[in-house]
């Protein structure tokens, strides 16, 4: 089959490898008929993920039809069309059992090697890394699923590819950075980033009762959306002050919770200071640019939620801690816990309180990953999000 | 004799997890005490009778071949050593307290003389079972202590803790999970020899 293998710094190729085969008696191998690249995949493609290996198979948003599935498969049959969450879980563990899918105790083999740079180690996750786990990613024809039985959600209705692909992933995703706000009538929420992480954090906000929610970024087509898509209002950093404009729109108070959808490679628009975090980064003396989280931290209200879904890999310095503790906020973070939305979230695209498929920009074939990596990395041709067919 | 070293040390569950867990080399042979613990989402009894049903070690301990049961408290160990050779010796269990311990230790005059115990516990707050392995080796002179030296790996606490991780994955989803970055599952030297994520091709190594 053809898949999307990184090959080093900001190059991937598309290439023949073996099919998928199973491993395990609870794997199912799809075909995939949509995949999409993920922000997440921007920091892979840029190095900026420890343990990824020349020749892997990234890609973590895909869905497709089932081929074959293994003995220990009961709910799933050839010829299903599911979409497949990236976390991968087993169900089983008392982390699975919590919900907490992301940090399932069983689905990363190399456990070991995550704790070594991380403390405990997470769940496995596709195309994302040997630390965490190992497994080829789904920018591919075929892949594998093992825990099949437990992440795939069948798609049963006429619901187009395009509308239900992001529950593998950014939907759950900015679902969830809106959840861990507790967002309460009449809240405000900022958010950083209006990628399309930070697109469906908008609109979760807002399905979740917030009175307005404002987003940051510098790209005027993004910001567009996220006002006319999501019903955000919008500051563009690199022409306004940002805590200036929050003070103002929140009349003193700050935002009652702050998202921060940016992660580790951040820009910040003073060039000194974006110049001072390259470096450390280039250097590996700090591994993540985190200028929108500390942003965050700034000017979320006294006793304020921060909620990170944008992605770190490892250490960032410059922590402003003492405003934390200070102004008491509450930080919570997380790789999704996506298998615990999929079923919330398809009902709500069945009954049309949102149609996911707004962040789509590109629609490309898989043969044109390299390109597609490179539009969407530079922001090119007003690139938001790229779906890839086979 | 020197295709298969005889050990006839007595051993239980733990001799195996370690036969690839001392980190001395041969030269020092230093004794050698590792400890690892996971929590099992299980009930204390099914954890406690998994493990004490010695037959069914292999299918975490990743380095052995067989065990085979000898009597009520003794048994036979076979374990894979490099190059198709073979450790093997017989284990006697000391201490047997059902959903609470198993202890054993090796019989005099044993070529590597060791002693050990896996001790299960309710995990508090409905989370289980506890399961904590502590193991002691003493590793005098002579060819087999010499090969066991040899055969142990460079962490040994990490080994411990990957068979442990592995007999958790066993209980709680069945069977060891594998990727095709480590399609044998939890195995120490695949931390450093990862085959890239890619399939695994029929065969392929
Ligand atoms: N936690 C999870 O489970 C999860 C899942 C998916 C993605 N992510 C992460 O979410 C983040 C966003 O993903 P995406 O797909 O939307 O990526 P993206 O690259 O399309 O969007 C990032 C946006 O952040 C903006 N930005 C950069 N610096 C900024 C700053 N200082 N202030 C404000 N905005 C700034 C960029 O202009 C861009 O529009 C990534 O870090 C990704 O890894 C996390
Ligand atoms: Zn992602
Ligand atoms: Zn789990």
């Amino acid at each position: 089959m053809k898949a999307n293998q990184w090959m080093g710094k900001q190059k991937v190729k598309v290439a023949e490898v073996p099919d998928p085969r199973i491993l395990n008696s609870r794997d199912a191998i799809i075909k995939i008929t949509s995949t999409a690249i993920c922000g997440s995949d921007l920091h892979l493609y840029n190095g900026y993920i420890p343990t990824l290996r020349k020749g892997d198979i990234i890609g973590h948003e895909f869905m497709g039809e089932v081929v074959e599935v293994g003995k220990g498969v009961g709910n799933l049959r050839v010829g299903d069309r599911v979409v497949v969450p990236f976390p991968i879980s087993c169900g089983a563990c008392d982390a699975c059992e919590r919900e907490q899918y992301s940090l399932c105790e069983n689905s990363n083999p190399n456990a070991g090697m995550a704790e070594k740079l991380m403390g405990y180690s997470p769940a496995g996750l596709f195309g994302y890394s040997h630390m965490l786990g190992g497994y080829p990613g789904g920018q591919a024809e075929y892949a594998r699923v093992p825990f099949a039985d437990v992440g795939p959600v069948k798609i049963e209705d006429d619901l187009t590819d395009e509308q239900v692909l992001f529950l593998s992933d950014i939907f759950p995703t900015g679902f969830m950075g809106a959840e861990m706000c507790d967002i309460k009538p009449g809240q405000i929420v900022a958010v950083w980033g209006a990628g399309p992480v930070g697109q469906f954090a908008i609109a979760s906000a807002y399905l979740l009762g917030a009175s307005k929610v404002i987003a940051i970024d510098r790209f005027p087509y993004r910001l567009r959306m996220a006002r006319e898509k999501a019903g955000a209002e919008t500051i563009d950093y690199s022409r306004h002050d940002v805590g200036e404009a929050l003070r103002e729109m929140t009349a003193g108070r700050g935002p009652d919770a702050v998202i921060d959808a940016v992660g580790m490679e951040a820009h910040h628009s003073s060039p000194a200071i974006d110049a001072y975090d390259k470096a450390k980064q280039a250097g590996k003396l700090e591994t993540d640019r985190a200028h929108a989280l500390r942003q965050a931290i700034m000017n979320v209200r006294n006793g304020g939620i921060v909620s990170v879904i944008g992605v770190y890999g490892g250490w960032i310095d410059k922590f402003p801690m003492g405003t934390v503790v200070n102004r008491g906020l509450t930080i919570r973070s997380g790789q999704c816990h996506v298998q615990r939305y999929t079923k919330p979230l398809l009902e709500r695209i069945r009954k049309r309180e949102i149609d996911p498929s707004f962040v789509i920009s590109h629609r490309l074939r898989l043969k044109d990953a390299p390109k597609a990596f490179e539009t969407f990395l530079n922001k090119q041709d007003e690139c938001t999000k790229v779906v890839l067919t086979p | 004799m020197n295709r298969a070293v005889t050990i006839s040390a007595g051993a239980a569950a733990g001799v195996a997890t370690t036969v690839w867990a001392v980190r001395r080399r041969a030269a020092r042979r230093a004794p050698l005490h590792v400890r690892a613990a996971i929590t099992v989402n299980k009930p204390v009894g099914q954890v406690y009778s998994f493990w004490r049903d010695l037959e069914l070690l292999p299918l975490f301990m990743n380095h052995l071949e067989s065990v085979r049961t000898t009597g009520d408290r003794t048994s036979h160990w076979v374990a894979k050593a490099p190059a198709g050779r073979a450790v093997e010796w017989d284990a006697r269990i000391v201490d047997d307290r059902p959903d609470e311990l198993i202890a054993w230790r090796s019989v005099e005059g044993g070529d590597v003389p060791n002693d050990g115990t896996v001790r299960f516990a309710p995990a508090p707050g409905g989370r289980g079972t506890e399961v904590r392995v502590e193991l002691r080796y003493d590793l005098p002179g002579g060819k087999a202590a010499a090969l066991v030296a040899k055969l142990f790996g460079e962490s040994p606490d990490q080994q411990v803790r990957d068979d442990l991780r592995r007999f958790k994955q066993v209980l709680e989803t069945g069977e060891v999970v594998r990727s095709e970055g480590s399609p044998e599952g939890t195995r120490a030297f695949r931390q450093f020899a990862q085959r890239p994520a890619q399939p695994v091709e029929v065969g392929a190594r």
